[in-house]
């Protein structure tokens, strides 16, 4: 047992510091340094799926039912399976049209019906509230669980003004509140609320995950030593059965609760709130789908080990299953740990609860007090109702939270709360059929949308939640038993006749039946309206267009300063004035005065609106102001086709600019080429003539110059001055060659007679220097038809390259000739010092010599790429061997089929009659 | 006592004639033929001026100034460069790294020397004490 005032103290602390991270990230938000724009956060905020009624009722479902607490999170990763898919247009659809909730997402799509607006949040607050109070009952149980000497009963309920419960709501409303409705957004985005929500799924995580680990090996001896006593225990063995208590595997019941769940996942008005409205990046999916199903397990990991454990150590003693993560660490003599699972019960409570209000709030303040109030005159005529909308979201929240302490002060231990869990998950489960249809199907309308949802929901509201209420002791159980007015076919588990099945898949059965048939069915039977179908197309083409190419379904006249006024009403002077500004500059107009009073202007401020205060009230305001044509199925397919065939205009205009700009960049490189190759060619030049031109002028000033002096400068400057020549000759000769205009005389080759050739030119050279030439030639080889003077120039290039590298005394170079049937190689090796590896890359562009300073030889640095181009004249390749074991081995490859006349004498065709 | 001279330049002929020229203008002569050297030199001999050429293998002059300017050491020796590309940029290039004058080759050697004489004196008018008693 805990003091009572430390357990207070211990959870007013942690909603501090609660509101010190949503503080914070609301700061970090404001300079521009967004902590949620982050996939993890995104992730984790996720999370919040896993309520107090995880935390705690996981174990009390495993101890009961053993692996049953498993589809609750196996649908869920099924869900994430289809999220890039199903949640990333939800994101779209919703980030485009600015919807803000559930409700408002059915009802945009569906025409923006008010009343289908209403209809969802009835069901929504029908549905969650009492999910609400189950949490509150989780704070209030633990807290009592805590401070409580074990095995006490619980006395009896003081006064109303003395339940910890009701203030526990009333700080959640604050914080609600203070973080939820900050200021009026038409995002409805709060980035407090998501950073804190992310932090408390890391706290809950870490305390579910420790307790574990504590009756895992502190308890008991590790997984194995608890699954073998547990293997030991007839009773306990089972729950690790699928079949149970002799019966055989429910697989529809695991199936319903699987797709129950993965709905939800998506549909609770928390999870959509998280999931779409608060996604600052469709990208951001991509990692939650992982992380987020990842945590799933993580949380889930120790769910059956606490169960057992807690069945094990407590035996036939009337503890709680549910309470097992609180009264383990307690009967373990662990009270700080015991401390810190309430600690981590309250952020998974809290953070539920903070969500869905926020969520149940803004449903209820666009969709059933903006449509009242809009409709009363006095306050139609007021000029700014940005703070009365602020206000009622506000009021909106208390109400939700203090209604579900209500609930849960009436209905205390009742099976109505402790079950609601499913039951929710049921509730929202009605929207599927809706939402997704509406988001792939362009047939549904208003009317079917309206009476799926309708027959859904009364057929929950008939077979799970009355008969909840009645199991509670708050009316006649009769009907369940007998049926209604004694009529067997209404049983409501049973109804007609349908028996065999748990009462949940009964009824999600029924539900989803009739839901998703009169949806359809309502839908076929009558053709969308103008109006539909306009927000059909918007929603199942999300993806097709563009920002600036989408479609504008409306057509009328409109004036500026009355549009502004609407703004300024609903959204404050500030924010409006800046929504215009952005729109002026964005569309190229200088000031809010020439802004066109256009279909696109009608469009912005309507979605603006929207964002404020539902779709369905934006259109009724925006029409309240301008003057509208009403526009019919033509019309709207007229529009349709126009911006059609503009977004295959900008489509094209968007690739030719494309084209032009790679064009001129192709352009700016190919002129940064020549400039290179001028600046290089410069250098080249002016290096032998700075020699020339200094040495003459030394000698020309001192005419007593010694003449053995005169001699050495004079050899130098006609050295230099070949330099130059032979540079020249080059450089013309390889732009020559590069534009095309060079002369081939093609002739049948003996290439064994023109290596031989090539061998006896340099044969003095070689002599000089002490080195020899070995030939490696083959009997025979086809004749090659090419220019012979150009392979010539080739191989002497080579052989002069090979001899310039080849040690002072034993050089050696072998030329060798390969033939088969597609070509001819020539490799040139020499046993010199090789091509360091640095320079392999480089040495066959322009200008880059091989060897370092001290030892360069004289070259133009242009022989190679000479080389290179003559050979590829020839449909052949030149390379540097690298797998060469000593010295450098070149080696060049000729087809002895050229292919295709090669692009040189493509690019000048009057220049072709000559190359052929 | 002679005034030390060095002379960057990787090719052989120009350092041949640039070696010529500065020894009869009866300078003290040290010579590099990379930009490595060069620095290594400077830190050795201690030169009053250095002849540097841009293009040179292992380190570029505009290295080779760069280093020889953050070395408190040798930061006040004096740099001429010299280069063969002659293009706006780099004659910004070089003043930009800190080199005291940028002369293109081919040059007038008697331009050359006329030059170095008068950055020479410049020098001693402002700090050659600091330099004397390196």
């Amino acid at each position: 047992m805990l003091a009572p005032s430390l357990v207070l103290f211990a959870s007013f602390a942690y909603l501090l510091l609660l509101f010190f991270v949503a503080w914070w990230a609301d700061k970090r938000a404001d300079a521009q340094r967004s902590v949620i724009g982050n996939a993890w956060v995104y992730a984790l905020s996720m999370a919040v799926y896993c309520t107090a009624w995880t935390y705690f009722g996981s174990v009390g479902r495993a101890a009961s039912g053993g692996v049953w607490f498993l589809p609750i999170y196996l649908g869920p990763m099924l869900a994430m399976l289809l999220a890039w898919v199903v949640v990333r247009k939800m994101i779209r659809i919703a980030h485009t049209y600015r919807i803000t909730s559930i409700a408002d997402f059915i009802a945009s799509r569906h025409g923006k019906s008010p009343l289908l607006a209403g209809l969802v949040t009835a069901i929504t607050v029908v549905g969650i509230v009492p999910y609400i109070a189950l949490q509150l009952k989780a704070i209030d149980s633990g807290y009592k669980l805590l401070t409580n000497p074990a095995g006490a009963v619980p006395g009896a309920a003081g006064p109303w003004w003395q339940d910890g419960a009701l203030y526990a709501a009333l700080a959640l409303a604050g914080f609600t509140m203070v973080f939820g409705t900050r200021h009026l957004e038409s995002r409805e985005r709060h980035e407090g609320m998501v950073a804190a929500i992310a932090f408390e799924s890391v706290v809950k995580l870490i305390a579910f995950v420790a307790v574990g680990i504590f009756v895992t090996w502190g308890l008991f001896g590790g997984p194995v030593d608890l699954f073998a006593r547990v293997q030991a225990d007839p009773q306990l063995r089972d729950l690790l059965r699928l079949a149970q208590n002799g019966h055989p595997f429910a697989y529809e019941q695991w199936f319903a609760l699987t797709m129950l769940s993965m709905l939800s996942v998506i549909f609770l008005p928390r999870q959509f709130q998280v999931l779409v409205v608060e996604n600052v990046d469709e990208r951001h999916l991509k990692r939650a789908v992982w992380v987020f199903p990842a945590y799933l397990l993580a949380i889930n990991l120790f769910v059956l080990p606490i169960a057992l454990g807690g069945l094990l150590y407590f035996g036939g003693s009337n503890v709680g299953a549910d309470t097992f993560v609180l009264s383990l660490p307690l009967a373990g003599g662990q009270p700080a740990l015991a401390l810190a699972a309430f600690v981590g019960g309250l952020s998974a409570a809290t953070g539920m609860v903070i969500v869905e209000t926020i969520a149940v709030s803004t449903m209820v303040c666009n969709d059933f007090v903006m449509p009242l109030l809009l409709r009363s005159g006095a306050f139609a005529r007021q000029q700014d109702l940005s703070g009365w909308l602020l206000a009622i979201r506000r009021a909106a929240i208390v109400a939700v939270l203090l209604l579900g302490y209500l609930y849960f002060h009436l209905a205390g231990e009742a099976y109505a709360l402790v079950s609601i869990g499913l039951i929710s998950f049921a509730a929202v489960a009605q929207f599927a059929p809706t939402a997704l249809g509406g988001m792939y199907w362009r047939g549904g309308t208003r009317e079917g949308a309206l009476a799926g949802l309708l027959a859904g929901f009364a057929l929950w509201t008939y077979t799970l939640m009355l008969p909840s209420i009645a199991k509670s002791g708050w009316w006649h159980t009769d009907f369940i038993a007998e049926g209604l007015w004694g009529i067997a076919l209404l049983k409501p588990e049973q109804l007609f006749g349908l028996a065999g099945l748990d009462n949940l898949t009964h009824s999600l059965f029924w539900s989803m039946l009739a839901n998703t048939g009169l949806y359809v069915g309502v839908s076929l039977w009558r053709t969308p309206s103008a109006n539909e179908t306009s927000q059909a197309l918007l929603f199942v083409d999300v993806f097709d267009r563009t920002d600036t190419a989408r479609p504008i379904f409306w057509r009328g006249r409109a004036q500026v300063s009355d549009l502004q006024a609407l703004a300024r009403r609903f959204l404050g002077a500030d924010v409006a004035s800046r929504l215009f500004a952005d729109y002026a500059r964005q569309g190229g107009a200088s000031s809010i005065g020439e802004i066109a009073a256009d279909a696109r202007l009608v469009q912005f401020v309507e979605t603006q609106l929207a964002g404020a205060i539902g779709s369905a009230s934006a259109r009724v305001m925006v029409a309240s102001v301008v003057e509208e044509e009403a526009l019919d199925i033509d019309a709207v397919l007229r529009i349709l086709d126009e911006a059609s065939q503009l977004r295959a205009h900008s489509q094209a205009l968007e690739q030719a600019t494309a084209e032009l700009r790679a064009a001129n960049l192709r352009l700016a490189g190919l002129d940064r080429l020549k400039d290179d190759f001028m600046s290089s060619v410069t250098h080249e030049l002016r290096t032998p003539l700075t020699s020339i031109r200094a040495l003459t002028e030394l000698m020309l000033d001192e005419p007593q110059m010694p003449l053995e002096q005169r001699h050495e400068f004079l050899a130098i400057v006609v050295t230099e001055t070949e330099r130059l020549s032979r540079l020249v000759n080059q450089v013309l000769d390889l732009a020559k060659i590069e534009s095309g205009h060079a002369q081939w005389h093609d002739e049948a080759v003996d290439l064994i007679e023109l290596l031989k050739q090539a061998a006896q030119t340099v044969h003095e050279l070689l002599r000089e220097r002490g080195a020899e030439l070995v030939l490696d030639l083959p009997g025979q080889a086809p004749t090659l038809h090419a220019d012979r003077d150009r392979l010539m120039q080739v191989l002497l290039n080579l052989l002069s390259n090979a001899i310039k590298f080849l040690p002072s005394s034993g050089g050696r170079i072998d030329l060798r000739l390969r033939v088969d049937e597609h070509a001819a190689t020539v490799e040139v090796h020499d046993n010199g010092p090789g091509v360091p590896p640095d320079q392999q890359a480089l040495i066959f562009e322009k200008f880059r010599q091989g060897g370092d300073a001290t030892s360069r030889p004289q070259g133009t640095g242009l022989g190679l790429p000479i080389s290179r181009q003559i050979v590829e004249h020839f449909g052949g390749t030149i390379e540097l061997r690298t797998d060469a074991h000593q010295g450098a081995c070149f080696a060049f490859q000729i087809p002895w089929q050229a292919p295709a006349q090669p692009t040189a004498a493509l690019a000048v065709p009057d220049l072709s009659g000559d190359s052929a | 006592m002679t005034c030390k001279i060095l002379i960057a330049d990787d090719e052989p002929n120009i350092l041949i004639s640039l070696e010529y020229l500065m020894k009869r203008e009866g300078f003290d002569v040290v010579v590099a033929r990379d930009g490595q050297q060069a620095i290594d030199a400077v830190r050795r001999e201690r030169p009053r001026l250095v002849l540097l050429d841009v293009m040179m293998p292992r380190k570029s002059g505009f290295e080779v100034c760069q280093e020889l300017r953050a070395d408190e050491q040798i930061k006040d020796t004096l740099v001429l460069m010299l280069t063969a590309k002659g293009r706006e940029t780099d004659s910004a290039k070089g003043l930009g790294v800190g080199a005291d004058a940028y002369v293109t080759k081919p040059f007038s050697t008697n331009e050359l020397v006329r030059k170095v004489r008068s950055m020479l004196a410049g020098d001693g008018d402002g700090d050659g004490d600091g330099d004397g008693a390196a």
